[in-house]
């Protein structure tokens, strides 16, 4: 694998990007009109962390590819998001469910990474953490009100919460990448975000009076490039115009 | 003095009309109608503008079109909130908008084809948009008179990335420009009959001007944006779709062509190319959320005396 720096950018990057689509698919079908407002704001502000971290691994590379590049002309293979970010929005209940697993993971670590020996990086962590702690406080709230809900709701938060679980111990498994650049207090050890991540979701559960899922087999894979079927699709469609119309300005 | 006497002494002292103050039965159901039809036109243009967040051709693009769509829907917010001090709720407009008695405006029934779709509503629908808007500022409701200035300072800016995107496809490669031609070619006329039928036909622009509802009629405000906009077209390089276009030396204005009005209201009628599409997505979004909102109600019955458990 390349330059560690490149690969971690791209794989925090391509996260708030992938998770970014799958968001923005949602403006103008949510329950309600604050939802509406809601989920493009989730969506806004993870494609601003994914313009700044891109930025920055262009700057790394060294081969002047820009933000744009990065987004629109790397294929499957090179993408390095966790699979949970590419997950289809399902029902409103798997929405949230994707949405708190990954909330709960993103803000401690993005809480870490405020202190990372990386000045462009902790730059970027000290603003998504505020935008972080938000969208937690968000995906907490509904999972509370739907597991705590009505029967149907219950039931629906449930299985949205069994199907997302499979794919969240990706999230804590680090590779040389991570820990070439922890050792140099750049990047974060993601198997110590485990554990803030598991008093959250236990505390939320216990309020939302939802079951822990039972662990199932997981699924990863996304670091390495290793993807579901879906973001084989994703990213047709998010690259259409400049995989259409190559080396135009937009 | 009588309460008529009261409201006509606010009009002619061009003061505002306040949700407490006494009002005709006629002008209450005139603003809940344009006020609902203005908000219900922001909810429903989300879809056609969301239609190209997942394909923006940059991040910093996609970026501006997910802050724009949720602009849109944060203006509907205000403007169901300006009419709920007419004594109407949210939810009855939106079951009215739903059973097909009250509309949106006409312009989100035509589809967004490509990119240069997103510069053509910005600059164009928006830019009418404005023009009315604008006027509305000055209008006789105080609710609706200041929700219009917040809605005003962000139309702006949509109007500006709007214009910037058609300047950039316009200076780009030849297959950017014919894009950008083609989306003007698709939304003159319609951005046009968006002021609404002539003056001589529309039904209700007398009364609203005395009401100082509206404060200019649509032909005048139809002028405006047409002496504004063909400037703007030339400086991109685009031709109006309209032979009849020309510039009139004595009245100082740009005199255009006949407007398909048999096409204005079929599309009124619900005959356009996506009123169907338009209206069973924003009904299947509201059904599809049905358990979302009872489960909301469910859980804050149970939790009312619970502080904690009463979150945003």
């Amino acid at each position: 694998m390349s330059d560690p720096l490149l690969t971690y950018l791209l794989r925090l990057g391509d996260d708030s990007l992938i998770l970014a689509q799958r968001l923005g698919e949602l403006v103008s079908h949510q329950p309600d009109l604050e939802e509406d407002i809601a989920v493009a704001n989730l969506a806004l502000d993870l494609i601003g962390q994914a313009r700044a971290l891109y930025a920055y691994a262009g700057e790394v590379e060294g081969r002047g590819r820009t933000e744009d590049d990065l987004a629109f002309l790397r294929d499957e293979r090179e993408f390095f998001n966790a699979v949970l970010c590419e997950q289809p929005n399902g029902d409103f209940g798997q929405t949230m469910a994707r949405q708190l697993l990954f909330d709960a993971y993103r803000l401690p670590l993005m809480d870490a990474l405020t202190a990372s020996a990386d000045e462009t990086i902790s730059g970027v962590a000290g603003k998504a953490v505020k935008e972080c702690r938000y969208h937690l406080q968000h995906s907490i709230t509904w999972v509370v009100r739907l597991g705590d809900g009505t029967e149907e709701s219950h039931r629906r938060m449930q299985a949205g919460l069994d199907a997302m679980w499979r794919f969240t111990d990706e999230l804590f498994t680090g590779d040389e990448v991570e820990a070439t650049l922890a050792a140099s207090g750049i990047a974060v050890d993601p198997s110590s975000l485990r554990d803030p991540w598991e008093a959250t979701i236990k505390e939320v559960l216990a309020r939302a009076t939802l079951e822990r899922p039972v662990d199932p087999r997981q699924r990863g894979g996304g670091r390495q490039g290793m993807h579901s079927e879906h973001l084989g699709h994703i990213l047709p469609e998010m690259q259409f115009l400049q995989r259409a119309y190559p080396g135009q300005s937009w | 003095m009588t309460p008529e006497e009261r409201f006509e002494a606010i009009l002619a002292a061009d003061e505002k009309v306040e949700p407490r103050d006494w009002m005709p039965d006629a002008y209450r159901k005139t603003l809940i109608r344009q006020i609902a039809q203005h908000a219900h036109s922001e909810v429903i243009g989300q879809q056609p503008e969301g239609n190209w967040i997942t394909r923006a051709p940059s991040l910093r693009r996609k970026a501006i079109l997910v802050a724009k769509v949720q602009d849109e829907a944060g203006h509907g917010l205000y403007l169901y909130s300006a009419a709920e001090t007419l004594g109407i709720s949210r939810d009855e407009l939106q079951d009215l908008l739903h059973a097909g008695k009250q509309k949106y405006s006409s312009i989100f029934n035509y589809p967004t084809l490509s990119w240069a779709d997103m510069g053509a509503i910005g600059w164009l629908v928006d830019g009418a948009a404005i023009t009315n808007q604008v006027m509305l500022t000055r209008t006789s409701y105080g609710p609706y008179a200041r929700a219009m200035i917040r809605i005003c300072k962000e139309e702006s800016f949509h109007q500006r990335q709007g214009y910037e995107i058609m300047l950039t496809l316009a200076n780009g490669s030849a297959e950017q420009k014919a894009m950008a031609q083609d989306a003007l070619d698709r939304w003159w006329w319609p951005s046009l009959m968006m002021f609404g039928p002539p003056d001589a036909e529309s039904t209700h622009t007398e009364q609203s001007v005395k009401w100082k509802i509206k404060r200019e009629t649509n032909d005048q405000l139809r002028q405006r944006f047409v002496d504004a906009t063909v400037p703007q077209a030339h400086f991109l390089g685009l031709t109006v779709p309209d032979p009849d276009l020309h510039w009139d030396e004595d009245s100082g204005h740009w005199r255009f062509g006949p407007i398909d009005w048999d096409e204005f209201w079929e599309v009124v009628k619900g005959n356009g190319p996506c009123n169907k599409e338009r209206l069973a997505h924003k009904v299947q979004a509201w059904e599809d959320g049905a358990w979302v909102r009872d489960a909301a109600r469910a859980h804050a019955a149970k939790h009312a005396d619970d502080p904690m458990e009463v979150s945003a």
